[in-house]
Formats: structure tokens, sequence, C-alpha cells
């Protein structure tokens, strides 16, 4: 750091810092406890008030399932079809406000303070905030979505554009190129810098704020600069509360349906019978791996199934990229690339558009679904950041994420597309995507479509559950820090109690109905959440200013400042 | 007898610590080595410190402090994990190379709620250490 800077100086020396001033001890709210041969460390009221109302909500959505069903059903379509323009926008400054991040000298800033080296070398620092942030979307909607825009029957053509088959089926060979063109920028649109963007922020900021500002590795840590030392009593308790709930919801519910989703898959291939017994099983299944690695910890659990998922989504995409054609579709990704940028600021745009069907119905739904999951994600990705300059951060986990992520796209969505253009009477991508609408069979349908189909479908079944594992250990890590009031060495046995339960609630929903509800409450709590993503905005540059300023401050030979 | 003596202590508990103290102070005295004090943080802000530095200066100055109440040499060695909870063996293993000691000197049961020093990391260190372990039972 010191040799390459020029005109900043050199930092303070032991590294100074600006910590922020502060009573509040970490962990003074904690209860400390035994229970047994049990250690506690947890903080009160934030693990109790969130345990409880978690159950409080599945006991809810089994008591009166209908009614969850319908409050639920209707506020998540409600919310995401007026607020799409609030969604869009607020989306759109933040990959504005990290853009300028990277080119302003507010990127020179090291989160750690000066001094600090990074953590984790690129490839696992890089495995695990993709395998947190994303992965498993990836394999859900990595040819659905594609597919979807690509020859969509029910009007939600991305900026109303053209079809590439007529009413009865039948190829408009003309139209092909253009459609295709749009449904993978479309689809790259919700996968590449907008949610990156989301995630950035809010790991940035509580990266920013507990590594150099010295407050606990929290939630409420990023809103010090707004509420001041109110974060510490019940504004930051509901604020951590909240991520919690979340959090565990949405960790939960994406579970009941993942388990869907392989059993979906599982029936598809080998005929295994679809039922909710093996569903349960499947859930059980997941939770112990997740177990075993929360168990293993950070480097030994953690990082390491996250490279392994990683190493076998890399062979799966290989595999795709050859079988479908290399050729074709690298010019697909360098197309898809061009069509990105292209169409980037039109499919952004918040208003005066005629395309409702994909604004309000994929575009603010993935705004919202990103933004309910961006306190996990972020914070895990703040945990494993520590040492990265602002710049190298942002870059990492907003650029070179989106490229992968148009890659992947690029190479399952172009092949699901040339499936249903060479066969369009007979493409099993059309049969389970626009003929009958089975999005959990998507990605085994276009496998279908290429050599080696029993093998690259089991492959994508272990992946969707090697996903969902990755997902779930961080998770589970990320709540217990959380309600441990930011301290990272709770006793081990509070991550297994959040890991059972975060199963034990799947398998509640899953049995008793109600997976669909408490999802699209999660959803839900990401208009709230956007609002304080944008105040998280603000309070970033007031701490990235003071840290800058502390680069500047340097001894009187720089006359400068 | 002994050269080196290693400490494990948690800064958060250190009040708990008496008697391990007390016996590697003696046996510091008695063969006149030197105690190695080590600790093992996260990288996220805790209770004792802000920041690993922050840390490693409170160890220090923990050892300061030992070494004049004891009457023997003393340093600090703080370890950063990127998971303290789970890594806290694994760390007092290669604290235990790094620093040379020919003996450990370690407190069991801490009441409370970092069970750190719990009877199993204790242990976990024996049954895997070349060098002699004294686990200290109570404070």
């Amino acid at each position: 750091m010191a040799d390459t800077s020029t005109d900043q100086g050199i930092p303070a020396p032991e590294g100074a810092h600006d910590l922020i001033e502060t009573d509040y001890e970490i962990g003074q709210d904690n209860i400390e406890t035994q229970i047994g041969p049990l250690g506690l460390d947890i903080h009160n009221p934030v693990f109790f008030i969130s345990g409880l109302s978690i159950i409080a909500f599945v006991a809810y959505a089994l008591v009166a399932p209908g009614q969850a069903a319908e409050f639920f059903g209707w506020l998540r379509p409600m919310l995401t079809s007026n607020f799409d323009w609030f969604f869009m926008s607020a989306a759109n400054i933040f990959v504005i406000f990290c853009l300028l991040l990277i080119v302003t000298p507010l990127g020179n800033v090291r989160l750690g303070g000066v001094d600090a080296r990074p953590d984790y070398s690129y490839l696992g620092w890089f495995a695990m905030l993709f395998a947190a942030g994303m992965g498993i979307g990836l394999m859900f909607f990595g040819v659905l979505e594609p597919a979807y825009y690509f020859a969509t029957p029910w009007g939600d053509e991305p900026l109303g554009t053209v079809r590439p088959f007529t009413e009865d089926g039948a190829l408009i060979a003309g139209n092909v190129e253009e459609a295709r063109r749009m449904a993978l920028a479309a689809t790259s649109y919700h996968w590449a810098l907008h949610p990156w963007a989301i995630y950035a922020v809010v790991a940035l900021a509580l990266a920013l704020f507990s590594y150099n500002k010295g407050l606990p590795l929290t939630i409420r840590s990023a809103f010090y600069p707004i509420l001041g030392e109110r974060v510490w009593g019940w504004w930051g308790h509901v604020i951590d509360i909240l991520a919690v709930f979340a959090t565990l919801f949405g960790l939960a519910t994406s579970l009941g349906f993942g388990a869907q989703q392989a059993n979906a898959g599982m029936e598809y291939i080998y005929g295994v019978p679809n039922t909710i017994t093996v569903q349960v099983i499947l859930i059980v299944a997941i939770t112990i791996v997740a177990l075993i690695s929360v168990l293993r910890g950070l480097d030994g659990g953690v990082k390491r199934l996250s490279e392994i998922n990683m190493g076998l989504a890399l062979l799966l995409l290989i595999f795709v990229l050859f079988a479908a054609g290399a050729a074709t579709i690298l010019t697909e990704f360098v197309a898809g690339i061009g069509a990105y940028f292209r169409e980037v600021v039109p499919l952004s745009m918040p208003f005066g558009r005629e395309d409702d069907g994909y604004r309000q119905g994929w575009t603010a739904f993935y705004w919202a679904w990103w933004i309910s999951w961006s306190p996990f994600v972020g914070m895990f990705i703040a945990r494993v950041s520590r040492g990265r300059s602002v710049r190298e951060f942002i870059t990492c986990v907003l650029i070179i994420p989106s490229l992968v992520c148009v890659l992947w796209m690029a190479v399952f969505g172009g092949a699901a597309i040339n499936d249903m253009v060479a066969n369009p009477g007979t493409s099993a991508v059309i049969a389970n995507v626009i003929e009958t609408y089975s999005p959990e069979l998507s990605l085994f349908a276009m496998l279908e479509s290429l050599p080696l189909a029993a093998i690259t479908s089991t492959l994508g079944i272990i992946l969707v559950i090697v996903f969902f594992v990755t997902s779930s250990d961080s998770g589970s890590l990320v709540i217990d820090t959380i309600t441990a009031g930011g301290k990272i060495d709770a006793p081990v046995p509070q991550r297994i109690f959040w890991c059972t339960f975060e199963g034990l609630v799947a398998i509640a929903l899953l049995i008793g109905g109600g997976l669909g509800a408490l999802q699209a409450m999660v959803i839900s709590t990401g208009l709230p959440f956007t609002v304080v993503l944008l105040l998280i905005c603000y309070a970033i540059v007031r701490g990235l200013m003071s840290e800058r300023a502390l680069l500047k401050s340097t001894p009187p030979a720089s006359p400068a400042e | 007898m002994f050269s080196k003596i290693m400490v494990p202590v948690d800064l958060g508990h250190a009040d708990k610590l008496g008697k391990a103290l007390g016996v590697a102070s003696q046996m510091a005295r008695n063969s006149g080595a030197e105690v190695v004090y080590v600790g093992v943080t996260g990288s996220a802000p805790t209770r004792v410190a802000h920041t690993p530095e922050d840390y490693a200066a409170k160890l220090d100055a923990f050892a300061a402090e030992q070494a004049e109440t004891g009457g023997h040499a003393a340093a600090g060695h703080a370890m950063v994990s990127h998971d303290p909870a789970t890594d806290l063996d694994a760390s007092l293993a290669k604290a235990a190379e790094e620093t040379g000691a020919d003996l450990v000197v370690m407190a069991t049961h801490v009441p409370g709620a970092f069970d750190a020093f719990g009877p199993n990391h204790g242990g976990a260190l024996a049954r895997h250490s070349k060098i002699s372990v004294f686990l200290v039972r109570g404070a």
C-alpha cells in the first residue's frame, strides 16, 4: 500500500484508526450462562424475540394456512406492482453508487485499516461470496428465465420485444435473433450489476463500521451514523430482529422449495416418487451436511464446501458449453455482454414503459427478493472481506460476479434457446417451460437435449443440494452472529441450534403448507429494506469520508491537507 | 526444567484464570523460564479489542503485567483466527509450535459462556501435543 500511494502520503504510524467513540461494550447486553455442558452467549432480547416470533409465524401459517396464503399472496404482488418504480430507481442508485466508489478516491480506503491484510485468497473469497449470494438461483433460473422471455406466450416480453413463434407454435425465423438477444439481456439484467450492487452496499457498510470503526459485526452497526447511540436500544433490536427474521425465513422457505425441486428432478430422471417423505428426507440430509459444515467452521467447512461447489458448477458449465457448441455459445456470451450493455439502460428505466408483465412481475419481484436477502448475504460477504480496499472490494463483489452470471446465463439460456429453435415441435424445454409451466424441471429439460443427460442431470441435482448446503451453513453463521450481539466466537451449540431450527421450520412448512405464504412475506420485507439500504448509502459515504481524511492526514511533508 | 511455558488465556475472562496463571508463574520462577501468553481472536471487533492489532497490544500489556507481579520474563503471542469458535484447538496447537514452548499450562472449566478453555480444548491439545501439557482445574 505504502509504495503504491502517490499523493495521499504515508498512512499514520501503527495503522491509525478512526474508531467510533461509543460507550457500548460489545456483548454488554448478552446473557452468558451454562446449561448443563452447553455454554450460551446470546443477545437479549434479539435472540429470544426472533426465535419466538419465528415460531409464532410458523404456527400462524400452519393454523390458518388459507388466511396466511391469501394475505401474503395479495401483499407481495401488490407491492411489486405498485412500487416497481421505487425498487427500480433504488437499484439503479445502488449500481451508480458502487461504480462511483470505484472511481473516486474513497475507493482507496482499506477495510480493516490501512495495514490490514486480506483474510482470504481471491479464489476462496470469491467461491464463498458466490455460493452464499446466488448459487441456487442460477440452477433454478439459468434455463427458465431466458427460455421464458424468449418464447413467452403470456405477454411478458421484456421491453415488448418481438416473438419468435406464431400463435400455433411455428417458428418465425426472422425474429429469432432479436428475441434471443433480448432474452439474454433481460435475464442478465436481473443477475448482474443490480443484485450485486445491492449486496455490495450492505456488505460494505457492515465491513466498514465493524472493521474500521470498531462496532460489533451486526446489522444495526451500519445505522450508527444515522441513529447514533440509539442503535444499541430498541431501534437496533428491531433492525437485528428483522434481519434474523428475513434470513431465517428466506433460507427455510428456499430450503423447502429446493427440496421440491430436487425431488422433481429425481422423479423426472430416476422415477423416484415425488412425495413429502422424500422431500423431508432431503431437508434432513441437507441440514445434516450443513451442520457438519458449521461445526468444522468457516475455513474447514464453509469455505471448503463453497470451493467444491464452484468446481462442480464449473464442470457443468464447461460441459454445457462444449456439448451445446462452444463456438456459438461463446459468440453468444460476447453478444450477451454487448446486448446487456446496450439494453441495461432501457431495461432499468423505471418510468414510461408498457411491459408490465416483465417489469412488475419479474424485475420488481427480483429486486424485492435480492433486497430481502441482502442482510444475510451482505453480512456474510462482510465477514470474509476484511483487508480488501474498497475499490478492490466493489470490483470483486460487483464486476466479476456479474460477468460470471452473464456467462452462465448465456451458456445455459443459450443452450435452451438453441434447443427450442432447432426442435420447436419436440423440445423438452418448450414442453416444460411454455406448454406446462414447470420451472423446477427447466434445467433438466435442457440437459436432456444434450448428450450424457443422465450423468449431467445427476450432477445438476447434486449441485442443487450442495448450493443449499452452502447457503444454509453461511446463513446459520450469520444468524448466530446477529443473535449473539455481533460476537463471532459465541459457543458452537448456538450455530447448531439455528441450523437445526431452519431445517425444522422448512419441514413444518413443507408438511403443513405455507411455504409460498411465508416466502411472499419475506419478499415483502424488501420494501422497507429498500428504504433502509438508501439510508445505508449515506452512512457509507459518511464513514468512508472520515477514513479518507485519516488516509490524507499525514505528517507535515504533504502540505495539501 | 522448562525454558518456555505457554499459557493460553481468554482476555475476556482473565479474572477466572487465577490458578493457572499462578501455577505458570511459579513454575517459571522455579526453572527460570519465560512465559508466553497466547490469545486467540477473530478479526471482528470483540468486547476486549476493536481490531486484531489492538488485541495483540492488550495481550502484550497483560503479559507485561504478569511479568511484573510474577517476577519472570513474559511475552504475548496473539493468534488471529477466521472462526475462533471452531478453530481454537488448531490455533493453540499452532501457537505451541510457533512459540517453541516446552510446556503448556492451561486452565480448564472456565465458567461462563466462552467455552474456549473447556476440558475439550485442553484435552485436545494434550492428545495431539508433543510437549507436556498441564491442565489446571478450577479457578
